[in-house]
This record gives structure tokens, sequence and C-alpha cells, in this order.
């Protein structure tokens, strides 16, 4: 079994955009990375069924390479509907949130902000259980 | 044995009930759970003293081979007279402890009952796991009824602590038994301690267990709980941590050292924890103030003295331990009881104010006399037979037996010193303290008292009526030609000389007591730093110190960072494997069909301007481009129904981002992130590689031939279509393709309330938007319902 380079490397591209894309605050942002890591998991399933070969079709003619694998494209055809709907699901969610707040920048959360500060603050006194109950 | 367990279980359950209608009566009525255990224990003693334990079992849950089995074996008996026996009358005596109207009874009475339960399950268990479970119900009922009084900061302290740190010693016990069973291959106890399993993980499994046994009986350096327990309702430290729970550790050893004592360290580390204990309680115990905290460090010391004798592995000694297991049943529960009927009819457990305590309650100073000399060792009471024995046993041996002798007797003679100082302290009438108030005390307080403290007397002057149940434990240990019998006279032995010595230097020790006190106090001082009490508190502050540290650290509270963190750790962990375990084959081609690479470039180039754009109009464009490149791409991989849907749904996608972006600012906001530009970077390029490898390796790995195969084969025959991949879809997986759909209609219902939610709030009556916000949903379904909540 052959191992495609352009592929393989085409799909590495996808995910690290992908990723970098889903490290941002700015929700839109988020949305257009999920997209990019779509294109990618599909690259990589049609991947999976080996290397490129004639359309799966009862009856039509199979190149050298025999014919392409119909279960992977299945799959992916599954997977492009799906992230379709996820992406506009994740699209109305920004656009609710720029509705709200004005802006579609995620925040840091506030309590973990305050255990944070807490933490730096008063480090060092000593807690006995019964102050905490 | 399940009936008996079961009516504890439903009278503990009835208690808060009955208890609105009895008041404090209510203990009259579950008293009646362990009296009849009692009864019951009776009735079966002649059998199993006669070698016949009695089993039963029960199955539990089958399929995790969990059984209820239980066994009254001698010693089960012999646990089952102090828990249900010295139960019984502890629970007469809290029926006229109590105020009359008393906050709580009813809870009390219930937990009581229960833990008595589980106490009675625990000595009877014959199965590991289940005498794990009882272990952990006493712990709970335990802290349940050492914070019995919630509204107060100490008592609440004190049950945490003894939580912690018993149920801490539980799971490292039950890691142990899980060890044991394992190497036993069953986990029933009478079948592990028939053929007990040797070598492998069983000297480990034994350690774990110990250090389970050690905190539960307080012992050195986990003791510091039960004095502090002492915060408990009077009855529960008579009952729990003097005669029942803080014996189950010494139950648990007492039932495995005749198979266990010879392997590994068990010899060593018993002897010398249990002999550090010994010394330490009763060096403690010399210097408190408080009668029930003296009484405790007692306990502790005695618990150490118990540890010795019935790790220690010998029949000897066994006959001594069983012994002095019924004896400081007896002998301490009475004096806890004393001093429970000694703070109710005076109203202060403080030795240094008492006085003339004992001329005003004749009876109880009588029965605590009793009581207070069987444990100081002095003929003709249980105590001192205990006592010989464990001198005669230890005497007799080599070199190591001589150095626990000598620790024996140094803790004796502090035992010695300390009941002295406990009858003085609670009765004495002392120059300078005014005499002490006393009211007086109802019979049903002072009967269980009276007849804790004479029993002790009569098993002293019959110890016959003792022996068969101790002789019938130590059998475990073999049967010799010639069993040395408990008795109160043997003769003008070097044990009775020891004895003898013993209670001089015990009095001696009480006559200097004024300037020992002052040495304590020095002693106190030089040692303050190894107090466990006070590492105890250390380690909890270090634990609360630890635990904001990982908090802080942890939950960072912004989504870039724990989205990276996933990202990492997936890279890292698969990552190192699929580098070192996998190779690839030089079987790699560049391309299939030549058209790929330039497609591929394409792709990657729109990509990477996807994630550098500025501005959401050419991010969404380039994204686009990504799309169809990637349609083409399924074109020459030879999938044409996938290029003709990706199409369709790019251009949708697209159409929609565009409906959004018309309202959207046209540049992505400036940002703050504590993750920085190079290591956003770096994790998304390592995500990038991996997933490269991850598919080059991924595809050289196929072992079987294509699944889909048969798809192939069948399409036209099965699914009467020619286009497999069709066939595949609406026929060969239906159900994914309606999963699918379903997830289509829910996305659809998730953005149209999204949306129109949205649509209503621009309504001329919703103009305060934070406000709407913090009405939630639900006034943003009706256009006049926000108006309302506006604040200014």
């Amino acid at each position: 079994m052959s191992g495609n380079l352009t592929l393989a490397l085409t799909v590495g591209a996808l995910y690290a955009a992908g990723t970098y894309l889903l490290l941002q605050r700015t929700l839109t942002r988020v949305v257009l990375g999920l997209g990019l890591l779509g294109h990618g998991a599909n690259l990589l399933l049609l991947q999976a069924g080996g290397s490129a070969g004639g359309v799966p079709f009862v009856g039509a003619p199979a190149g050298a390479s025999g014919v392409a694998d119909p279960l992977p494209q299945a799959m992916v055809l599954t997977a492009i509907v799906i992230t379709f709907g996820v992406s506009a699901f994740l699209l109305a969610l920004a656009y609710r949130s720029w509705v709200l707040t004005g802006e579609d920048d995620v925040q840091d959360d506030v309590e973990d902000r305050r255990v944070t500060r807490r933490q730096r603050t008063e480090d060092a006194p000593v807690v006995r259980p019964e102050d905490e109950l | 044995m399940l009936a008996l367990l079961a009516l504890h279980l439903a009278l503990a359950l009835l208690a808060p009930a009955a208890a609105a209608r009895l008041g404090r009566s209510v203990f009259l009525l579950v008293a009646l759970a362990p009296a009849a255990t009692t009864a019951w224990a009776a009735t079966s003693a002649a059998a199993v003293l006669d070698g016949r334990p009695r089993p039963q079992a029960t199955s539990w849950v089958p399929g995790l081979g969990l059984t209820l089995d239980l066994r009254l074996d001698a010693l089960a008996l012999l646990m089952v007279t102090l828990v249900s026996g010295i139960g019984t009358l502890v629970f007469l005596y809290c029926a006229r402890y109590f105020p009359a109207d008393a906050r709580g009874l009813g809870r009390f009475a219930g937990v009581l009952t229960a833990f008595a339960g589980a106490m009675l399950g625990l000595v009877l268990a014959d199965d590991l796991i289940l005498l794990y479970v009882f272990w952990e119900l006493t712990s709970v009922t335990s802290y349940l009824l050492i914070g019995f009084d919630d509204e107060d900061a100490e008592s609440r302290r004190a049950a945490q602590q003894a939580l912690l740190v018993t149920v801490l010693g539980g799971l490292t016990m039950l890691v142990g038994f899980v060890l044991l069973a394992q190497a036993a291959g069953t986990a029933s106890l009478s079948a592990i301690l028939a053929d007990p399993p040797r070598g492998g993980t069983v000297p480990v499994a034994l350690l774990l267990i110990l250090v389970g046994a050690f905190t539960k009986s307080a012992q050195v350096p986990f003791h510091p709980w039960l004095p502090s327990a002492m915060a408990a309702p009077t009855p529960v430290s008579a009952y729990l941590h003097a005669a029942a729970m803080v014996k189950a550790g010494v139950y648990l050893v007492a039932r495995l050292a005749p198979a266990f004592a010879v392997v590994g360290l068990w010899r060593p580390v018993v002897l010398t924890v249990g002999l550090a204990t010994m010394v330490v309680g009763g060096w403690r115990a010399l210097r408190q103030t408080d009668l029930k905290r003296l009484l405790a460090f007692g306990t502790v010391s005695q618990l150490g003295f118990l540890m010795v004798l019935l790790g220690a592995g010998t029949r000897q000694a066994a006959v001594a331990g069983a012994a002095l297991l019924l004896a400081h049943g007896l002998f301490k529960a009475t004096l806890f009881l004393t001093v429970g009927a000694v703070d109710h009819a005076t109203g202060t457990r403080d030795l240094r104010v008492l006085s003339g305590v004992g001329r005003q309650l004749p009876v109880l100073a009588g029965a605590a006399t009793l009581a207070a000399l069987s444990m100081a060792g002095v003929p003709p009471l249980l105590g001192f037979i205990s006592k010989e024995a464990a001198y005669e046993a230890f005497l007799s041996g080599s070199g190591t037996d001589r150095l626990v002798f000598v620790g024996l007797f140094v803790g004796s003679l502090l035992t010695a010193a300390y009941s002295a100082r406990f009858l003085w302290g609670a009765f004495a009438s002392k120059p300078g303290c005014a005499r002490t108030q006393v009211h007086t005390l109802s019979p049903v307080l002072l009967g269980p008292v009276v007849v804790l403290g004479a029993a002790g007397l009569l098993l002293g002057l019959a110890p016959a009526l003792a022996d068969p149940l101790v002789q019938a434990y130590a059998d475990g240990y073999g049967t010799p030609a010639e069993v040395e019998h408990l008795a109160l006279w043997h003769g003008l032995t070097a044990a009775l000389a020891w004895s003898v010595l013993t209670l001089a230097l015990g009095a001696a020790l009480f006559v200097v007591r004024e300037r020992l006190s002052g040495l304590q106090r020095s002693a106190g001082r030089l040692l303050g730093a190894v107090d466990a009490d006070r590492s105890y508190e250390g380690t909890l502050s270090l634990l609360d110190r630890l635990a904001r540290r990982v908090t802080a650290l942890a939950q960072s509270g912004s989504l870039p960072v724990y989205l990276g963190t996933v990202v990492l750790t997936v890279v890292l962990l698969p990552g190192v494997a699929l580098l070192t375990s996998t190779r690839l084959t030089d079987d790699l081609q560049g391309w299939d069909r030549p058209l790929q690479p330039i497609v591929g470039v394409v792709i990657v180039v729109a990509a990477v301007a996807t994630a550098r754009a500025h501005r959401r109009f050419t991010a969404v464009l380039t994204l686009g481009a990504v799309g169809y490149g990637t349609a083409v791409m399924f074109v020459l991989q030879g999938g044409p129904d996938l290029a003709l849907t990706q199409f369709l749904v790019e251009t949708l996608t697209l159409v929609l981002f565009m409906f959004v972006l018309r309202r959207l600012p046209a540049h992505f906001s400036r940002q703050h992130f504590q993750l920085s530009q190079t290591v956003r970077v770096a994790v998304a390029g390592a995500a990038g590689v991996f997933v490269t490898t991850a598919v080059l390796v991924a595809g050289q790995a196929r072992t079987a031939p294509p699944a889909s195969r048969a798809y192939l084969e069948q399409s036209l025959p099965e699914g009467g279509g020619r286009n497999v991949v069709n066939v595949v879809l609406v026929d060969f997986r239906g159900f994914d393709t309606l999963g699918e759909i379903t997830v289509l209609v829910v996305a659809a219902l998730g953005v149209a309330s999204l949306v129109l939610a949205a649509r209503r709030r621009t309504s001329p009556h919703a103009e305060g938007e934070t406000a709407v916000m913090a009405a939630g949903g639900q006034a943003l379904d009706e256009p006049g319902a926000a108006a309302p909540v506006v604040v200014p």
C-alpha cells in the first residue's frame, strides 16, 4: 500500500492552519478554522481509501490502479454535510454573541481569573479546615 | 446473621421517626438490635467454641464475584461480645445520658444503630471486599457521630480529621486487599487463611493492609484523630473509641496474624509501631487534665499493647491479646461511661476542678475503681490476668522478645500511673479545691457502668469463663499438648515479680506527678516539632495551597490556552508513540495524478492566506478557495459524487458567511493573548506535522483487504444501483444517513432559534442590551416582556 505525499502534506497544512485559527479569540476565525479542519479531515478520510482510482460505478472502466474505494467516499460525503451543519450553527452562535455583546471575541472566564488572582495575592496564609466549612 | 444486620438497618431507619414520639427513650427501642445479636451470639457460642464456625453465604453481585459471606468463629464471637454486648449497655446508658429535650436525638440514635450494624458486619464478614465495605461504613458513621454537635467548629474539625485519616488508611488497605485476593485467587477470608499465599506481591499487600489497620486503631503516627474525636458525645467515645471501632484495626491484625505474621516485615513493623504507640500514648495520657482526653490517650496506649500481642504471631501472645481485648473493652467502656456520668452530675471533666466527687457518688466511684485497677493490672481483675499472660509470653523468648518485653514493661508502668491519675482526678478530695456540686444520677445511667465494671472483676475471679473463648481463637496457631489456661495464680514466677515492680513504679510515678509534669512540659517543648497533630494540620494546609496553585495553573480561563493544551496532548502522546514504534517504508509516491501537486499548492496557499487574513471578507473568500480546491482533489482521487457535493456545499457556506459578515465589522479585532504568537504558530505547526506523519503511517498500516469489496460486488444485485457510493449511503448504511439528517435538523433548529431571537431583540421595546442578557432567553421570546427588566 503506497502513500501519497502530496495529499499528506496538504492535509497537514490544512490542520496546521485550522489549529492556528482555532487558537484565536475571535469566534469568526474559530469557525473559519473549523472549516479548514473539516476540509483537512475530508482529505484525510479520502486518503485512507488508498491511491487514486477509477470512479466506483458498476460497469465503469477501471483504470490501471483499479477502482477507488467507495466506503471512505461515503464517509466523506456524510462529513461534508455535517461540517456544513456545524459551521452554520457556530456562525449563528458567533453572530448571537456579536448581537448581545457587540463583539465576537471570547473573553477569559471571570471566575478563573479570580482564582488566579487569589492564588497570587494570598498564597502564604494557613487555612484551617474549619475556616472553609 | 443477615437477619441481624437487617434488624440493625431497619431500626436505624426507624429511629428518627420513633424519636419524635419516644424522645430519649428511643435508645431503649434501638437497643433491641444489639441485644438480639448478643442473645444470638450466646446461643451460638457452644458450637463455635467447639470448633464449628457458623458460615452463611448469600449471593450479592454474582457478575463481579461479590458475595455476602458471613462467618461466626471464635475471634468473631469475641468481637461480637464487645460490639453487641457492650453496645447494648451503651445504648441503655444513652437513654438517660442525654437531656430529655436534646436536639437531633433521632438522627443520633439512627446513626449509632447503623454504626452498630456496620461494626457487626465488619467482624462477621468472611470476604475481603465485604469487610472493606463495612470498614468504610464504620468510618462514615463515626464521622457523623463525632460531628454530632455540628455547630461546634472543634467537633467538625475532629470529625473531618477522623474521616480523612481512617478513609485514607482504608483506601490503602483496599489496594492491599485486592493484591492479596489476586495472589490467593479468592477474596474469601477463611479460604485465604486456610491456604495463605506466599511471595510475589503478598508482603507489599500486607504492609498496605497494616496501614489501614494502624489508621483505624490510632497507632503512631496516625493517632491524633482519636484524642480529637473526644469532641463526640461521651457514649460515642465509650462505644466507638474504646470498645468497638478502634478495635477494627486490631481485629484485622488478629485475623491475619496466624497466617501472615511470619511474612516479610509484618513482625518488625507491627511490634515497632505497637510499642511506640503504647509508650507515646501512656506518656501523653499522664499530662492530660481533661479526664476524657486522658482516657483517649490511654486508649491509644492500650491499642498499641493489643497490636503487639495480637500481631506478634505466637500462640502465647495471642492468648494474652485475646484476653486483653476483652478486658480492655470492659474497663475502658466503664471508664468512659464514668466520665460521662461525672460530667452529667457535675458539669465538668477537668480534673483540676473536680474534688470530693467520690464521697458523693460512691457507687460510681466503686465501679470506676474496679475498672481502673483492671486497667492498671491489679489482681484479681481481668486486666491483671491478661497483662500477666503478656509478660509471660515475652519473658520466655529470645533477644527480640526481651526488647519487646522492655517496651511492654515501660508502657504498663505508665498505664498504672495514669490509671491512678484518673481515679485521683475524678474522685479524690483535693486540698485547695472547693467541693464540687453533684446532682444524683439515674439508676439507668449507673446500671451499665456497674455491670461493666463488675464484669471485669467476675472474669478476673473466674477466668475459666473467658478461657474457652480465648483458647478457641488461639487454636488458630495450632493446639499444643499442654494448654496454658488463663489463671489468677501461676505460682511465684518472674512475670509476677515484674507485675509487682510495674505497679510499684507506676505508683511512684503517680506520687511524683508534680515534678513529672514539669519534665513533661520541657520534653513537650523539645519535641514540639514532631507533634503528629501539627503535621496533620501542616499536611492539610499544604494540600490547600497546592490545590490553589494547581487550579490557578490549570484553570487559566483562556479558551486558546485550553484548546492549545488539548492539541499539544494529542500531538505529544500519540505523536511520540508514532515516532518511536513505527517506521515508514520507502513505498512513498509524490502523487497519483500529475495535477495533484498543483491543486495541493493552491489549497495550501489559500489555507495560509485564510489564517493570516485581517479582513473577514478576505478570510471567507480564501476559505472558499480551499473548499473548491478540495473538490478538485476529490475529482482527481476518483470521487465525482464528492466533488459535486463539495461544490454545492461550499457555495452554500459562502452565502451563509456573507449573510453574517454583512453585519459584523470588516476587520478582526485586535486581541490580547495569554499565549504568544510564536507559541500558537508552534502548536499549530506541531499539529500539522503530526497529522501528516499519521496519514502516511496509517496509510501503510493496512493489513486486511478493504471492507468495501463486497459493496462493489453487491451494489447492483442488492442495492439496485450502479453508483456504489450512492447505494452505500441510501441502502447499505441507510441508518447512518438518517443520523446525519437528524444532525442537520438539530443544527437548523439551533440556527433558527439563535437568529430569530436576535431579530426580536431589535424591536423597539428592548433597548437595554445588558438587561436582556441578564434576563436570559425567556425574556427574548416575548418582545414586550423584556421591557420591565430594562435597567437604564
